[in-house]
């Protein structure tokens, strides 16, 4: 009979290959899926992960896709370390989006060199605020995180529905929501030409690599391990309970708001309503797969981006539904936590004892 | 207001708050053996999708909702499996649960978007209906409505008077005490879970079949987490749950009725009130956070591992 058994020291193989094994199964079970669907299985997974990686102007996607999922995930990876369950980096973002969007079209007429930091500092700004109300919430009101941050990203995307549907609509938009196009000035730099690749990748990288150094480097990273791990233990110790969840969420909405801003002064260039296909949601996936590590997260988040651009590339090749994308991303988080599992524990064949040696045993 | 208007809008609340109580009973129960399953949307989700597969296909709205229960259940193994067996963190189990259904959902509905079918009719109980008022409010209703009636009597009763109710919440309390006392913890666990998919499947068959008879992505809109809120307004009690899904349902057909009324305001900013008011009663509810304490499972949320 099959057993688990609580491993005496965790696993440091399965820490890092359990995303490996979750990956593997996610794709086994995708050709699978192929082949019940009557597509040719190998074909399908090559238009899934290769064909969208063919080209220069394919790996300049992938930037582009990753670098909002980063900036989401690193910002995430601050919370779920300090065990904030903070899933309002979705409603961060699409804020970040919209006052971006608002100090954009403000600035329209303005050029200089000053217009795009405003621009992503409104963005910033926004996300950070967004994401305090749930913090206040939180630390005044004793609310549950997860409940308020779902809610605050609803409400975040009705603000948005209204903001493109009235005050921010293109008057000369022939009615279609969304707002007038940026200047150039509001527009963030381009990485490499011909491509729609932004120097938003950049910021991402940076802010991997700034919360790892957060966690391993700095005092502040330290209490916020601390306040994770044990809570107890960190107010015996004297840190401040209040201002770190305050801090963890403002980097968190921070860093959210300004993936938002990026997308709108980067490749999008005006404000619209499906201003994010859910990467605030999916940055969850790239910190659990990425092992709460910035190295982890960076490698995962390119792994993510690569799941949107091949079920674009399914659908227009093989004509299969878009929404495989997140099927593919639901598949992988949920392998990856049942993998995870052993971690901490193991699997053992046991021989059912016969009935009379249980009295005994007991 | 005349008494026509003010017979619509209660007969519209009830609608609404059907799914949500649905959805609501089923998560009390598995929280009341301990476990915490954020994966309602995802489950609801897949009822839906599932439900309303079926019913076109078979033709048959029977069949809609019996596979939409059993998907649900089947998703909720999935969670079992994860946060119950393999003991692993029940937030991100369910996260997990919630992604997964989404994505699922929308990967098998998609050739059925636009599609549509005659929904659950109403159902007018004799003589009953005639009542003023109340007999067009509680008694013109379609059978899931009944349904979901019938299944809060049940559940009220089986938590309150009932031996299994009784060993539900021995568990959820003090599974290491229940344990002891000779209740198998992780089966009860396991059927708890499977109570809650059943119903959450359920109430995402009301939203395809009843509510609005088709499918579109994402239809459920937040209504598995709000469900969650409710459970906590409910300080898991059966009969508060009653009384915060109309307050909820109440809250998300506002928007109609201000527009009914003839009051000028952006449909956006009005369709934001049902997330509003879900934060603000969490907010009302810290006013006596002792009494939520008092109520809340006190497993709730920890994975249990027997020692043997």
């Amino acid at each position: 009979m099959l057993s688990l058994e609580r491993r005496a020291v965790d696993s440091r193989l399965m820490q890092w290959g359990s995303p490996v094994l979750a990956l593997l199964l996610t794709i086994l079970t995708g050709l699978v899926l192929f082949w019940a669907l009557g597509k040719d299985p190998l074909a399908a997974l090559g238009f899934f992960f290769l064909v969208p990686l063919s080209d220069t102007h394919g790996w300049a996607e992938l930037g582009l896709k990753m670098a909002p999922l980063l900036l989401c995930a690193a910002g995430l990876t601050v919370c779920y370390r300090t065990r904030i369950w903070n899933i309002g980096a979705e409603g961060q973002f699409v804020m970040g989006a919209l006052w971006a969007s608002v100090a954009a079209l403000k600035l329209s007429d303005a050029t200089g060199f000053w217009v795009l930091p405003v621009v992503l500092g409104a963005g910033i700004i926004a996300g950070a605020l967004w994401a305090w109300l749930a913090a206040v919430l939180k630390t005044r009101f004793h609310c549950n995180e997860i409940l308020t941050t779902i809610m605050l990203n609803y409400i975040a995307l009705n603000l948005l529905l209204y903001a493109v549907h009235g005050p921010l609509r293109d008057p000369m938009g022939f009615g279609f929501p969304q707002s007038e196009m940026f200047t150039a000035s509001a527009l963030l730099p381009q990485l490499i030409d011909g491509t729609r690749l932004h120097i938003g990748l950049l910021f991402a990288l940076f802010a991997a690599v700034a919360v790892g150094v957060l966690f391993t480097r700095t005092f502040i990273g330290f209490q916020l391990n601390v306040l994770g791990q044990d809570g107890r233990a960190a107010a015996f110790a004297g840190f401040g309970e209040r201002r770190l969840i305050w801090l963890a969420f403002l980097i968190a909405g921070g860093l959210a708001g300004l993936a938002g801003a990026s997308e709108v002064s980067g490749p999008i260039r005006q404000l619209i309503p499906q201003v994010s296909p859910g990467y605030g949601y999916t940055a969850i996936i790239v910190v659990f797969l990425g092992r709460m590590q910035a190295v982890g997260i960076i490698l995962a988040s390119a792994l993510l981006a690569l799941t949107f651009m091949g079920g674009e590339m399914l659908q227009i090749a093989m004509n299969m539904p878009k929404a495989i994308t997140g099927l593919f991303q639901g598949l992988l988080l949920f392998y990856l936590l049942t993998c995870d599992a052993f971690i901490h524990y193991r699997l053992r064949l046991r021989r059912p004892l016969p009935s009379a040696a249980i009295g005994q045993e007991a | 207001m005349d008494t026509l208007l003010i017979t619509n809008i209660l007969a519209a609340t009830i609608i609404a708050g059907t799914p949500l109580l649905l959805v609501a009973l089923g998560e009390l129960v598995c929280e009341r053996s301990g476990v915490l399953n954020l994966g309602q949307e995802g489950m609801m989700l897949m009822g839906a999708v599932m439900g309303f597969i079926a019913a076109v296909t078979s033709g048959s709205l029977a069949v809609g909702v019996l596979v939409a229960i059993l998907a649900g259940i089947a998703m909720s193994m999935l969670f079992a499996l994860m946060a119950v067996t393999l003991a692993a963190n029940q937030y991100a189990a369910g996260l997990a649960l919630t992604i997964f259904g989404t994505g699922l959902s929308a990967f098998i509905g998609s050739s059925y978007v636009g599609q549509s079918i005659s929904g659950f009719p109403k159902i007018a109980i004799p003589y009953l209906s005639d009542i003023p008022v109340l007999g067009p409010v509680l008694f013109r209703q379609d059978l899931l409505v009944y349904l979901s009636l019938v299944l809060f009597v049940l559940v009220f009763v089986f938590l309150r008077y009932t031996r299994g109710g009784l060993i539900v919440r021995a568990v959820g309390e003090s599974p290491e005490a229940a344990n002891a006392n000779g209740m198998r913890v992780l089966a009860v666990r396991y059927l708890a879970v499977a109570f809650g998919g059943g119903m959450a499947g359920l109430a995402g068959a009301y939203l395809s079949l009843a509510y609005t008879p088709m499918w579109t992505e994402n239809m459920t809109s937040g209504r598995g987490w709000i469900a969650l809120a409710l459970v906590v307004f409910a300080t898991w009690k059966p009969e508060r749950v009653l009384l915060g899904a109309y307050l909820f349902g109440a809250a998300s057909i506002l928007h109609l009725v201000l527009q009914g009324l003839g009051w000028r305001s952006s449909t956006e900013l009005l369709a934001m009130l049902p997330y509003v008011v879900t934060i603000a009663v969490l907010v009302l509810l810290s006013c006596n956070p002792a009494r939520t304490r008092l109520n809340t499972p006190l497993s709730i949320g920890q994975p249990y591992r027997p020692s043997k």
